[in-house]
C-alpha cells in the first residue's frame, strides 16, 4: 500500500510520518506517534472520545484521514498542561469529580476547550450544546457541565 | 447533603476520619491529562490482530470448517479452531464450584447463538484479519432454535445446550430455586383481595465507551502478560489457567483501568484466546471488540419474566406472595444461574410477608448469552415488585407510600428465608423520602421506627 508523507504540529512539536493512505488521524496519533490521549470508542464518529482540535476546530480523529492534516496544527489533551501545571479545564474536571472511568474525559476536555476558546463565558445551554457530540456512560453529564462552567469562571477571574 | 443525626443517635459514630470526608480519586490526575493507560494504549512492535469468525445462525451443527483460503490471505499468521484450545469447554462459575462446564471457547461441532465464536484469525493488520476471517468457510446444518423461555420449557422444545440435558439450569434444589415460608394458599384464602400480574423485560446492553478487549505480550520463558479491561481479574486469571492448562504463575494480568463496564466485562471471553494466539505465534496479540461486536456479541442483562400473585387485606397488610421468575440465560450459563438465584432471595422485597412461595428458573434459549449487569437478577425484580406495590395500593384505595410503611420490614422481623432482619433503616429512608419529595404521609407513619420492633 502506498505510503503518504504527512507533517503537522502536534501540541507545539513538529511531527513527520509516513502513513498508509487511508490511515485515520486517530491511528496515526495513537499507534505511530504514541499520543494515546485520544480514545477510540466507536470508530464511527458517534462517541466523541477521539476528539482533537485541528486548526482551532473540534474534529473527530477517527473520521479524519491523517494525510489531510498536512501543515495542520493539532492539539490533544496530553498537551494541555504546561510545565506540569494543569489547564483550568483539567483542574476543574479534577476538582468537580467530572471523571469517573476517564475514557471520555480527553474528548470532553477538547470539546470544552474549543467552546471556551470561542466563548469564554458560555451559558449552561451553550455548554450542553458544545458537549452534545461526546458520549459519557458513567460519570454523568451534570458534573461535566459543572466542570466546564467552573473553568469558565476561573478563566474570567484570571483575566479580570 | 444534610445528615440527620437524630436517627440512630445512640449507635452513630461521629469520630470517623475518612467517611464523610472528601478525598480526591487517585486516578483522576491521569484521566484529565490523558496519561491514564487503558489496555488499548499499549502498542507493541510486531503486534498481531485477532478477529473472530462468528456464527450467522442461532442454532446449527457445524459440518466442516475450511480455513485454506483464509490461510493464503496476505498477512495471516495463524488460524485457530476448537482443536487448538487445550480445555475448550468451560464455565465462569466453576471457580466457585458451580457447574457444569457448558460453553466452548471456540465452537466445537455446534453453535448455539448467532454471533458465537467459531474460528479465530491472527494477522499482521486488523484489516488483513478481517478480510481473512471473511474467507473462512463454515458449512452449517441449521437446526430449529428457541427464543422464548416458556417455549423452551415445553416438552419437545429444541435442546439448546447438551451439557445441561434440559433447557433449564438444574440447581441442587431441582429445576428452580425455591423459597417456602408459611402457607401461601392459606394466605390467599384469607385475603380480602388477590392480584396476579406478569411483568417482563428485554435484554439490555451495557454499551461501555471503551469496548471489551485485551493486549497480550509473550514475555519469554512461556510467560505472558495480559493487559485487559476485565472487571473480574481473578476469575479471568483462574479461568484462563484452566482453559489453557497453564499454571497461573505463567500468567501475569494487568488490569484495574476499565473504560466503563457496568458488569459487562466480568465474563472470560477475550483473554484466553488472545493468550493462546500469543503462545502459538510467539508474538504480541490484541483482541478488541469493534463497537458492533460490543453491541451484538457482549452478554447483555438477561431478559426476565416475573409473575407475581399477592394477597392483601383492606387494612394494607400483604398476607401472601407467590412469585415465579424466569431468567433468560441465552445459550450458556455465564452468571445467569446466580442471577436467577438472587431473584429468589429478592422477591419478598423489603417487606414482611407471613406467607411466601417463590420459584425462579434459569432458562436456556438460542439467544446471546446474558450475564452480569448492575444488580442483575434483582433490578428487574424490583421494577416488577414496586409496580405491583402501586397496583395493590390502588386496589385497596390506599396511599402507595403509606402502604409501604405498613409492610416495610423492621429489625427483628423474620424474612422469608428465615434470616432475621437487622439494621433495616427502611422506615427512616421512607420518612426522609416523603419529606424530600414533598409527599405527605399520616403522622403515625412519621412516628414509626425500624429500629425497635421486637429487637
Amino acid at each position: 500500500m502506498a505510503k503518504v508523507p504527512v507533517q503537522f504540529t502536534l501540541n507545539g512539536s513538529e511531527k513527520a510520518e509516513f502513513v498508509d493512505s487511508g490511515t485515520t488521524l486517530l491511528h496515526a496519533l495513537r499507534d505511530k506517534i504514541g499520543d494515546t490521549s485520544p480514545k477510540g470508542g466507536c470508530h464511527q464518529g458517534t462517541c466523541g472520545a477521539c476528539s482533537v482540535i485541528i486548526d482551532g476546530e473540534l474534529r473527530l480523529s477517527c473520521l479524519t484521514l491523517a494525510e489531510t492534516c498536512n501543515g495542520a496544527t493539532i492539539s490533544t489533551t496530553s498537551g494541555l498542561s504546561e510545565s506540569g501545571v494543569l489547564h483550568p479545564l483539567q483542574r476543574a474536571f479534577l476538582d468537580t469529580f467530572a471523571t469517573q472511568c476517564g475514557f471520555c474525559t480527553p474528548g470532553m476536555i477538547m470539546a470544552a476547550k474549543v467552546l471556551l476558546d470561542h466563548t469564554p463565558n458560555p451559558s449552561r445551554d451553550e455548554v450542553i450544546e458544545a458537549l452534545s457530540g461526546n458520549i459519557c456512560r458513567c460519570t454523568g453529564y451534570e458534573p461535566i457541565i459543572q466542570a466546564v462552567l467552573t473553568a469558565a469562571r476561573s478563566n474570567s477571574q484570571n483575566a479580570a | 447533603m444534610e445528615l440527620r443525626k437524630s436517627y440512630f443517635a445512640d449507635v452513630r459514630k461521629d469520630d470517623l476520619h475518612e467517611i464523610g470526608q472528601p478525598r480526591p480519586r487517585s486516578d483522576s490526575p491521569g484521566h484529565v491529562t490523558g496519561k491514564t493507560a487503558f489496555f488499548a494504549d499499549r502498542n507493541f512492535p510486531g503486534m498481531l490482530h485477532l478477529k473472530m469468525v462468528r456464527s450467522p445462525h442461532h442454532h446449527a451443527r457445524i459440518r466442516s470448517i475450511d480455513t485454506s483460503e483464509a490461510e493464503k490471505h496476505p498477512g495471516v499468521v495463524k488460524i485457530l479452531t476448537a482443536k487448538d484450545v487445550p480445555h475448550n469447554v468451560y464455565t465462569i462459575l466453576i471457580l466457585i464450584q458451580i457447574g457444569p462446564e457448558d460453553e466452548t471457547v471456540l465452537a466445537d461441532g455446534k453453535v448455539r447463538w448467532k454471533g458465537e465464536a467459531v474460528v479465530a484469525v491472527l494477522a499482521e493488520t486488523e484489516r488483513a484479519a478481517q478480510e481473512a476471517a471473511a474467507k473462512v468457510k463454515v458449512d452449517y446444518e441449521v437446526l430449529p432454535a428457541v427464543f422464548d423461555m416458556e417455549e423452551a420449557l415445553k416438552p419437545g422444545a429444541p435442546l439448546v445446550n447438551e451439557y445441561h440435558g434440559q433447557n433449564y439450569y438444574l440447581y441442587d434444589s431441582g429445576e428452580c430455586r425455591k423459597v417456602r415460608f408459611g402457607d401461601v394458599e392459606a394466605g390467599f384464602a384469607g385475603a380480602d383481595h388477590v392480584l396476579e400480574q406478569s411483568y417482563q423485560s428485554s435484554p439490555i446492553e451495557h454499551a461501555p465507551t471503551e469496548t471489551t478487549g485485551c493486549v497480550v505480550m509473550p514475555e519469554g520463558n512461556d510467560r505472558f502478560t495480559c493487559y485487559t479491561n476485565t472487571q473480574a481479574m481473578f476469575f479471568t486469571l483462574d479461568n484462563t489457567s484452566i482453559i489453557l492448562q497453564m499454571p497461573g504463575s505463567k500468567l501475569h494480568f494487568v488490569g484495574g483501568t476499565v473504560g466503563g463496564g457496568f458488569g459487562g466485562k466480568v465474563d472470560v471471553i477475550v483473554e484466553p484466546i488472545a493468550i493462546l494466539g500469543a503462545k502459538l505465534t510467539g508474538r504480541p496479540v490484541c483482541f478488541i471488540y469493534s463497537r458492533e461486536e460490543e453491541m451484538q456479541i457482549s452478554s447483555p442483562r438477561a431478559a426476565e419474566k416475573v409473575v407475581i400473585k399477592d394477597g392483601v387485606m383492606k387494612d394494607g397488610r400483604i398476607v401472601a406472595r407467590k412469585v415465579t421468575g424466569y431468567t433468560d440465560a441465552g445459550a450458556y450459563s455465564r452468571h445467569s444461574p446466580y442471577g436467577a438465584q438472587k431473584g429468589a432471595g429478592h422477591y419478598p422485597g423489603p417487606y414482611t410477608i407471613p406467607n411466601v412461595w417463590i420459584d425462579t428458573y434459569c432458562v436456556y434459549t438460542n439467544r446471546t448469552p446474558s450475564s452480569a449487569m448492575r444488580g442483575f437478577g434483582v433490578t428487574i425484580g424490583d421494577f416488577a415488585l414496586e409496580v405491583q406495590m402501586d397496583k395493590l395500593a390502588r386496589l385497596i384505595g390506599m396511599d402507595p407510600l403509606e402502604f409501604r410503611f405498613i409492610n416495610a420490614y423492621r429489625d427483628g422481623d423474620m424474612k422469608a428465608h428465615r434470616q432475621p432482619t437487622e439494621g433495616a433503616a427502611l422506615i427512616e429512608c421512607m420518612q426522609e423520602a416523603s419529606r424530600a419529595a414533598n409527599w405527605p404521609v399520616a403522622e403515625k407513619y412519621l412516628a414509626m421506627s425500624s429500629y425497635v420492633k421486637g429487637a
